[in-house]
């Protein structure tokens, strides 16, 4: 039995069908071809495949994928519009030196878009709970914090814009 | 080397942005028509001979196309002692041992497969304590060596040592001497992108494997042999490597695995992927070494260190990985670190049947490095000298050769010294906080710089191809893995040429299309493939300039009359070109050639592509590709003697932490750490500070939180539900990172590798500011509450108030 989806994906409207106990991860990088989500350790551990369903960071190595269903999932391709260029945090994480192997930028920028959208300026304190469950190997995480904030200031400084 | 124009500014990296968009390919994220899924069936046991497998269910399982066991398959052995069977035969020697494997055309039909594999097994005696694996009577891990000998005792044939000068004698002519053992646990190098690889044969039997490796020559090398293991010996072996999700250090060996997935391809006809799940890769991947060190160190009534004796116990598992190796690189901080005039080292690497290890960042030297620096901390209290004086009396310096013959060119670990003494306030706070239960605590390090020779070859080659429209591709075997490899290669190619950073473009790493490098370890990768760099640009420009000297008049001609063109008022500009130019009359930067007499008249400069183009497409025409191949002046030490000068060159450094402790809780604070490093030269500051920042982590999670658990051979702790390395919350306190640029004369723009460095000194620098803070030492990492409390507790029975 499978469970036929309707959802946007990246602004997009997408309909696929699902087993019961599909992973959103699973929809999303083996039926849909979206790969820029990661697994880490598919046990909610890593935050490597944090994508945003409707707004909100969750691990879609544990969210069930018929959940998506009429909802709005974005994911680590949904952030540059084509022709575009990279969006601000982007931007801010490759000119802030916060990628290294970037196996966990995917995870950690969506992250950090969940939490500028909710609130532009935030304190450190907020964006190391926002980011404390998205592990990286690589960085020791000092120029992640410093590329949020970099994009927290650039976005307010071109206020009005939506965390691309 | 007074005007550079790229070297030490922040260019973005160029792999960021397909990282940050989700468009960079990791072998998780790689597959090709016609793939079917590899899933390796490991023991139950940790001994025990394997009396039978039954397969038949899973060959039954619809979708399964090939299951093979170590009795179906020719005999594949691999390994630094080639004592590791692809699949094993008769007898299992560790817990993760490689039974039996499944190709099927999706993973979970692999893993039900897998499932359905039985095993009857007969156990067999275990050691898995590494003194215990030496006693006598102590079962052996293997009975025979890889030729087939047998083996009398579970200690490897890999002997380490050193000795220089006459050890008793120092020992009784020294005022003060301490002693203490130190011990590390297992550690888990935690890429966050899995292991796995794809392995496809053409139907001549070529094979292509994209591996997660470091070593993509190395393991072509292996391969080749598994290729003749199988009957089909001078067959191609193409290794390309995708975007690494990490490596530090796993992928500086070929592993079972790779060879189950070449086994499966060539039994199926099909690609096959295998790829671990993060359970796998803590359970069946080889993690960092677990050591005893045992250290002795003495100085006389100022403070002058006169001798050092280190005996180092290292479990080694039940196979052999490069990472058996580690003493050869623990004899660095042994012999070098500070001037002694005596040293004594000896290291025993035993068999167990523990999971067999492999290397991780800093290899063996952090191992050490917390032994010495504890073991110094511990020596200069009873010396009754300040922690910072006594490291400052003994410390390294320029022109100095080690006992080990490590020839210092640069140096700059007084300076590193002082610098973290003024960042930690050393004088204002050492040893006055304890009241308030914070103390400061630093420690230094030496490690290779310029390459590290443990192999005949240390070399590095590139190629650098121009093409018609002025860009140069890169193709290195050098292998970026997230440290920024390829940012220090655009700007070391455009500085070392002279052209943009953005007409700089870096192959991926394939053996079809790069030349041979020994592999990225050692800190050696942007230092080695930057040397090469330099000797391949310098032939591109003397080609390019002799090309020049015939054509340079001509295409300026062509300058001057398009301008004429455009503008009948232009007057060319004043100044006559020599009527016969010389190679040395030019210069070439920022994609154009020009005379050095006059670099600015835009009418004298020729881009490099029309160059370019017009010895291309003309009568005999010729193409701009140069080659090079970098071996560094060192030599390959004599592992016995323990001497021989390894690297090109030396890095030092030295970090400081301050802590606060809780003595209720064991928790420790830390309340900022400074990190710095005699890194030569500057290339750029954003990569390099961000590998400090990255390694200076681990060294945290080294020091307080990871250990992978064991019991009686089984790790019990899988996963980052149990296994903790830092979070950005963990990470949350001042760090400050500075660069000592000693400019060294061997090394590219002066530059000496920093890979490794930064978590080499960290741990003990913890553990002695945690010593300051509340006055016990912790000799057995991670430093957890529980031991705090443990060690509180002891101290207050011993010394009841
Ligand atoms: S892969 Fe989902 S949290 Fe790690
Ligand atoms: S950049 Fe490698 S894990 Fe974060």
């Amino acid at each position: 039995m499978k469970i036929p989806l309707d959802f946007q994906l990246n602004g997009h409207p997408t309909t696929a069908e699902v087993h019961p106990g599909a992973r959103l991860i699973d929809l999303l990088r083996d039926t849909l071809g979206l790969t820029g989500t990661k697994e880490g350790c598919g046990e909610g551990e890593c935050g490597a495949c944090t994508v945003l369903v409707d707004g909100r960071p969750v691990n879609s190595c544990l969210f069930p994928a018929p959940e998506v269903d009429g909802s709005e999932v974005v994911t680590i391709e949904g952030l540059a519009e084509p022709g575009q260029g990279l969006s601000i945090l982007q931007q801010a994480f490759v000119e802030g030196g916060a990628i290294q192997c970037g196996f966990c930028s995917p995870g950690m920028i969506l992250a950090a878009k969940a939490l500028l959208d909710r609130n532009p300026d935030p304190e450190e304190g907020e964006i190391r709970r926002a980011l404390a469950g998205n592990l990286c190997r690589c960085t020791g995480y000092v120029q992640i914090v410093g590329a949020v904030r970099a994009a927290s200031r650039k976005l307010r400084a071109s206020a009005g814009e939506e965390v691309r | 080397m007074s005007s550079l124009r790229h070297i030490g500014r922040d260019l973005p990296r160029p792999d960021a942005p397909d990282k940050a968009t989700g468009k960079a390919l990791y072998i998780c994220d790689l597959s090709l028509p016609g793939m079917l899924h590899g899933k390796i069936k490991f023991s139950e046991h940790a001994s025990a001979r394997i009396v039978h497998i039954d397969t038949s269910k899973a060959e039954r399982l619809p979708g399964v196309r090939a299951v093979l066991t170590g009795e179906n398959v020719p005999e594949v052995r691999f390994g630094f002692m080639r004592d590791n069977l692809a699949l094993k035969k008769g007898r299992v020697r560790q817990f993760r041992d490689e039974i039996a494997a499944v190709a099927a055309t999706d993973p979970d039909i692999a893993a039900e497969a897998v499932e359905l594999i039985e095993v009857e097994y007969e156990p067999l005696p275990a050691v898995f304590c590494p003194r215990q694996a030496l006693e006598e009577d102590a079962p052996l891990v293997h009975e025979r060596d890889a030729s087939g000998r047998p083996r009398k005792s579970n200690r490897l044939a890999l002997e380490v040592g050193h000795a220089t000068g006459d050890l008793a004698a120092a020992r009784a002519a020294s005022r003060h001497v301490v002693e203490g053992e130190f011990t590390t646990p297992l550690i888990q190098q935690s890429c966050m992108g899995t292991a796995g690889c794809i392995a496809r044969f053409d139907a001549r039997d070529n094979l292509t494997l994209w591996a997660k490796t470091q070593i993509p020559f190395l393991a072509q090398r292996d391969f080749r042999g598994a290729l003749a293991a199988m009957g089909l010996a001078g067959r191609e072996c193409r290794v390309i490597v995708p975007t690494l999700g990490g490596a530090f250090g796993t992928g500086l060996d070929t592993h079972a695995y790779e060879y189950i997935a070449i086994l499966l391809a060539h039994r199926t006809g099909r690609p096959v992927k295998i790829l671990y799940d993060r359970r796998e890769e803590f359970a069946c991947l080889s993690p960092r070494q677990s050591s005893v060190v045992h250290v002795e160190q003495g100085c006389d009534e100022n403070g002058k260190l006169t001798f050092r004796d280190v005996r180092v116990l290292q479990d080694n598992g039940a196979y052999t990985s490069w990472g058996a190796t580690y003493p050869s690189v623990m004899l660095l901080p042994a012999t070098s670190l500070y001037q002694v005039p005596v040293v004594s080292f000896r290291a025993d690497i035993v068999y167990t049947n523990n999971t067999y290890c492999q290397a991780m960042r800093g290899y063996g030297n952090p191992e050490l490095t917390w032994a010495i620096e504890s073991n110094l901390d511990e020596l200069a209290e009873v010396a009754g000298i300040d922690a910072l004086d006594l490291r400052r009396i003994n410390v390294n310096r320029p022109g100095e050769v080690t006992p080990m013959g490590l020839k210092v060119t640069s140096c700059g670990l007084e300076q590193c010294l002082e610098t973290v003494g003024r960042k930690l306030r050393w004088s204002e706070r050492r040893g006055k906080q304890r009241g308030k239960r914070r103390g400061v605590g630093l420690a230094s390090l030496v490690h290779v710089g310029g390459g590290g020779r443990i192999y005949r070859s240390d070399g590095s080659g590139v190629i650098l191809r121009f093409d018609d429209y002025g860009n140069v591709h890169v193709s290195t075997g050098a292998v970026e893995m997230g440290q920024g490899l390829h940012a220090a290669l655009v700007v070391g190619v455009a500085e070392a040429v002279g052209v943009r950073p953005e007409q700089v473009f870096i192959n991926q790493t394939d053996t079809a299309t790069c030349p041979w490098d020994v592999g990225t370890h050692a800190s050696r990768g942007a230092y080695m493939a930057l040397s090469a760099v330099m000797i391949a640009a310098k032939k591109a420009r003397e080609k390019i300039f002799r090309f020049a000297a015939g054509a340079f008049a001509g295409e300026v001609g062509r300058n001057i009359e398009k301008r004429r063109k455009k503008n009948p008022d232009y007057r060319p500009p004043d100044f006559d070109l020599p009527a016969s130019l010389e190679p040395e009359h030019f210069d070439l930067a920022d994609g154009e050639v020009f005379l050095t007499a006059a670099p600015d008249d835009p009418a004298l400069r020729v881009g490099l592509d029309r160059l370019l183009r017009a010895m291309h497409f003309c009568r005999g025409g010729d193409m701009l590709t140069v080659e090079a191949f970098y071996d560094p002046p060192t030599e390959l030490p004599d592992w016995q003697k323990g001497r021989g000068n390894m690297s090109a060159t030396y890095a030092y450094g030295a970090q400081g932490a301050a802590v606060e402790v809780d003595t209720d809780t064991g928790e420790v604070t830390l309340l900022g750490v400074v990190a710095v490093h005699d890194v030569g030269r500057v290339l750029n500051r954003q990569t390099l500070e961000g590998q400090i920042y990255g390694a200076l982590a681990q060294g945290i999670g080294y020091a307080l939180y990871e250990e992978i658990l064991t019991e009686r051979g089984r790790i019990l702790n899988p996963g980052f539900t149990d296994y903790k390395i830092p979070t950005v919350a963990e990470m949350a306190f001042p760090i400050e990172v500075e660069f000592v640029e000693t400019n060294d004369e061997q090394g590219p723009f002066g530059a000496k590798g920093v890979g490794e460095p930064g978590l080499v000194p960290t741990a003990p620098a913890i553990a002695n500011a945690i010593y300051d803070a509340i006055g016990v030492r912790i000799r057995d990492l991670p430093i957890t509450p529980e031991k705090i409390l443990a060690a509180l507790a002891t101290r207050a029975e011993r010394k009841p108030r």
